[in-house]
């Protein structure tokens, strides 16, 4: 099969040099088998996305913050090898709706979108150019661009259509079932709670105890991460409380060391306030660390279990369906046998052609659940070794963060020291 | 009973330079008892001076009467071209206290681990608290020891000496009334003494200086304890960090095991760090600031002081002119303008040499102590930067 170059994107999945799979729909065995030959034969995963140059389009309440896509790779499945698109936030929360809507039912555990801030954008919208709007608007790039990351580097995920889509063509079609309680929201909203209590009602039998291993690891990592999250968030605001009230204190010590009439000590009192100002610009750096590197890390991580935990739901559901599949063909079977007694000669043959979709369909349903079971076991190992390299990565990103810090403290002092000793 | 050793000791005994170094008159507080936050300071003296009974002894002594032997120095006429030493601050437990009630209220919430963890830090701030207060009141007694005029105060000695309950000698209630005056009165001086045309040029300069000082020096002094807070609020936050990571350990199964344990460890030790870093900053530099600035109002006491005998010379100015008109009593009026003058003279030769020791005094210790707080955060940050370069060897070679 041709990787087609006509203006639409074609669903072009990598083929393996020889056999010959049939793409067009989305056939969960075909991706199977894909995807264990590509982990085979593809390791260069090569691609690096970044979002930049948050700008504001339009005035009032319609403006909103439009963000440059980079993509920088060398992988053959897009046609440059570097590229730049104008996306704005509902087009992110758009694609995360496409490939939700078709991933997460069959058990892959697609990233979730960064939340939505009607406060914080709103802010933006009015025209505050203050510090707490520009730090809405970097803490959203960056999420932005974590979403962004974390679903290019789902295998399936990259090849979507929807993704190659949205990282390469110019224009896009405004994503409307997004805004803030439009019809559609309520809709999923409503939708999301009748789950919710049928999940509660469905006890499932579990065959396998893999799965009932794993989802109570899940719970229990959800309650430690969050903990945790809570924790470092209060980190970041205490971190920010000492930045201000160092700064507050430099000011105080350099008020002090006018005010000192002894000549040498009235240096010292402000160099002090020197030394304290680079302490309180050393605060905010590591404030921001602390925020970017390790909380952040956090919060994304709580919304990826949620992520996780729906994959698992949806298996419970499609247990269900089967179920529901066995016990529809067994009351059809019962109808069909009290036919047999009387003279109804079409209506028996309408009985046993029913069965018969019945029993294709019940035989479809336990296919469903076999293979959502099988993609999750995968999903979940992937999820696994993604999550630790993930953390490792970023907390050792963090740790040099504080070490930075020290050096500079390090510095200042000496300096400072020096100084003072000779008063 | 809590006892101090020396070498904690040594590590308080800063905010003051060169005390007690007189063998003739060597004071300390050894021991003190906490009882329910009234704190029992055991006073040492060892002395050569014969106006001693004995050539060592120690006595019991509470907050309340190194008060009364403060107040009974400021009443005494004869030291009024002194600084006397600022009197040492009430005990107070009240931060502690009440960090350890909030404790209690949410030890449900928290992990066994994290709860004792917390409530050691407690424990240690409250010992922090105690060590303060201790060294504050020593330092008190230094100053007066070291004083030449001081020194040989009765009341003074009656203090160290007196073996038995000092409560009787203490303020009663119509001493507290008077007490209450005094404070009023001193406002009244504030405004004297910024209405008084000064005619000395040094004491203009003193005037100026400390009264702008002592706002300054007392607005740093409480920006510095918020600093200090902030980094006691830190090392809590780190508490609860290392404990957490510490249950996802425990709960993981793989490899990233040990990599959990690790970096919990690694809070732990940062969290002790950033303690030591909060508490070394309120010692040398909060401390050093709170005791100036009750230094810096013990020498405008002195000031209000001269700025009344001034008045009074001029009163007396006054009265022998009217005595000299009214040809009425010339010789007393004479008498006391004389006495007047006297007093306010050598109220203004020892005013100048007091508040020139104390400008010496201000720089030594301001140097000693900035000097130290520099060098033990280069220390703790070397120290952090040990374990956190460590932590990142450890997780990378995995």
């Amino acid at each position: 099969i041709l990787l087609s170059d006509g203006p639409s994107p074609a669903i072009t999945p990598i083929t393996p040099p020889t056999s010959v799979i049939a793409p067009l729909f989305i056939d969960t065995l075909c991706l199977d088998k894909c995807t264990t030959l590509r982990e085979e034969v593809d390791d260069s995963f090569d691609i690096n996305i970044s979002v930049s140059d948050p700008e504001k389009v339009g005035d009032g309440m319609n403006a909103y913050m439009a963000y440059k896509v980079t993509t920088k790779t060398s992988m053959s499945l897009f046609k440059q090898r570097e590229f730049s698109v104008k996306r704005r936030f509902s087009d992110f929360l758009g694609l995360h709706s496409k490939l939700a809507s078709k991933y997460l039912h069959v058990g892959y555990i697609v990233p979730p979108a960064p939340e939505k801030s009607i406060v914080g954008m709103t802010k933006v919208k009015v025209g505050k150019e203050d510090q707490s709007s520009n730090e809405f608007v970097e803490k959203r790039r960056s999420a932005l661009e974590r979403y962004l990351m974390r679903t290019v580097k789902h295998h399936i995920l990259l090849k979507d259509p929807d993704v190659l889509q949205f990282l390469e063509s110019s224009e896009l079609p405004r994503a409307v079932s997004t805004q803030a309680l439009s019809s559609a929201g309520l809709l999923r909203m409503v939708n999301k709670a009748a789950d919710a209590v049928n999940k509660m009602t469905i006890k499932m039998n579990e065959s396998d105890a893999w799965f009932e291993e794993k989802q109570q690891h899940f719970e229990s990592l959800d309650v430690q991460l969050r903990k945790l999250h809570i924790s470092v968030e209060s980190l970041v605001c205490h971190r920010k409380e000492l930045s201000v009230n160092t700064a507050q204190f430099a000011k105080s010590a350099a008020m002090l060391g006018n005010s000192e009439d002894h000549t040498a000590l009235s240096r010292a009192l402000s160099q002090l306030a020197e030394v304290e100002e680079k302490m309180d610009q050393l605060h905010q750096d590591q404030a921001n660390a602390d925020f970017y590197l390790f909380s952040e890390l956090l919060g994304d991580y709580v919304r990826l279990l949620a992520a996780v935990k729906g994959v698992f739901d949806h298996r419970i559901k499609t247990w269900q369906k089967w179920q529901d599949s066995q016990i529809l063909l067994q009351k059809k079977r019962e109808a069909e046998a009290k036919l047999q007694f009387t003279n109804k000669s079409d209506k028996l043959q309408q009985a046993k052609d029913e069965i018969k979709d019945m029993e294709g369909r019940v035989q479809q349903d336990e296919r469903d659940f076999e293979q959502i079971s099988r993609t999750i076991r995968k999903e979940v190992g992937r999820f696994e070794k993604e999550r630790v390299k993930d953390f490792k990565t970023s907390i050792i990103k963090y740790l040099e963060s504080l070490v930075l810090t020290q050096q500079q403290v390090i510095k200042s002092y000496f300096t400072f020291r020096y100084v003072t000793a000779s008063v | 009973m809590t006892s101090i050793d020396e070498s904690n000791k040594e590590k308080f005994r800063s905010v003051s330079v060169d005390l007690n170094n007189d063998a003739s008159l060597l004071i300390d507080i050894p021991d003190a008892l906490c009882e329910r936050d009234k704190v029992k300071f055991t006073v040492h003296t060892k002395t050569t001076l014969s106006a001693f009974q004995k050539p060592e002894f120690s006595v019991p002594r509470q907050h309340e009467d190194f008060i009364w032997l403060h107040d009974t120095l400021v009443e005494t006429e004869d030291y009024a071209g002194l600084i006397i030493p600022p009197a040492p601050p009430k005990p107070d437990f009240e931060s502690p206290r009440e960090k350890m009630h909030k404790l209690g209220e949410g030890e449900a919430t928290m992990t066994k681990e994290e709860y004792t963890k917390m409530k050691q830090e407690l424990e240690a701030e409250y010992l922090a608290v105690f060590k303060k207060t201790v060294q504050v009141h020593e330092v008190f007694l230094q100053r007066l020891s070291s004083h030449p005029n001081l020194s040989k105060d009765r009341n003074f000695q009656i203090f160290l000496e007196y073996d038995q309950d000092l409560s009787v000698r203490r303020k009663n209630v119509k001493e507290m009334f008077g007490g209450f005056f005094k404070i009023v009165a001193k406002s009244a001086d504030e405004v004297l003494i910024s209405g008084t045309k000064e005619v000395d040029e040094f004491f203009e300069q003193e005037k100026t200086f400390l009264l702008d000082y002592y706002s300054k020096i007392k607005d740093s002094t409480i920006k510095a304890e918020k600093m200090t807070r902030s980094h006691k609020n830190i090392a809590d936050d780190y508490i609860h960090i290392s404990a957490t990571l510490n249950s996802l350990s425990v709960d993981d199964s793989t490899a990233n095991k040990k990599n959990l344990q690790k970096l919990s460890d690694l809070f732990e030790k940062l969290r002790k760090v950033e303690g030591r870093v909060a508490s070394d900053q309120e010692l040398k530099l909060t401390e050093l600031l709170r005791y100036y600035m009750r230094d810096i109002q013990a020498a405008k006491d002195l000031l209000y002081r001269r700025a009344r005998a001034l008045a009074d010379y001029e009163n007396s100015n006054k009265a022998l002119d009217k005595a000299r008109l009214k040809s009425k009593d010339i010789p007393q009026a004479e008498e006391h303008q004389q006495q007047c003058l006297q007093k306010f003279d050598k109220l203004s030769d020892s005013g100048k040499k007091e508040l020139t020791i104390f400008k010496g005094r201000r720089v030594v210790a301001f140097r000693k102590n900035l000097v130290e707080m520099a060098e033990l955060e280069i220390k703790h940050a070397k120290n952090n930067a040990t374990l956190l370069q460590g932590c990142i060897e450890l997780l990378k070679s995995n």
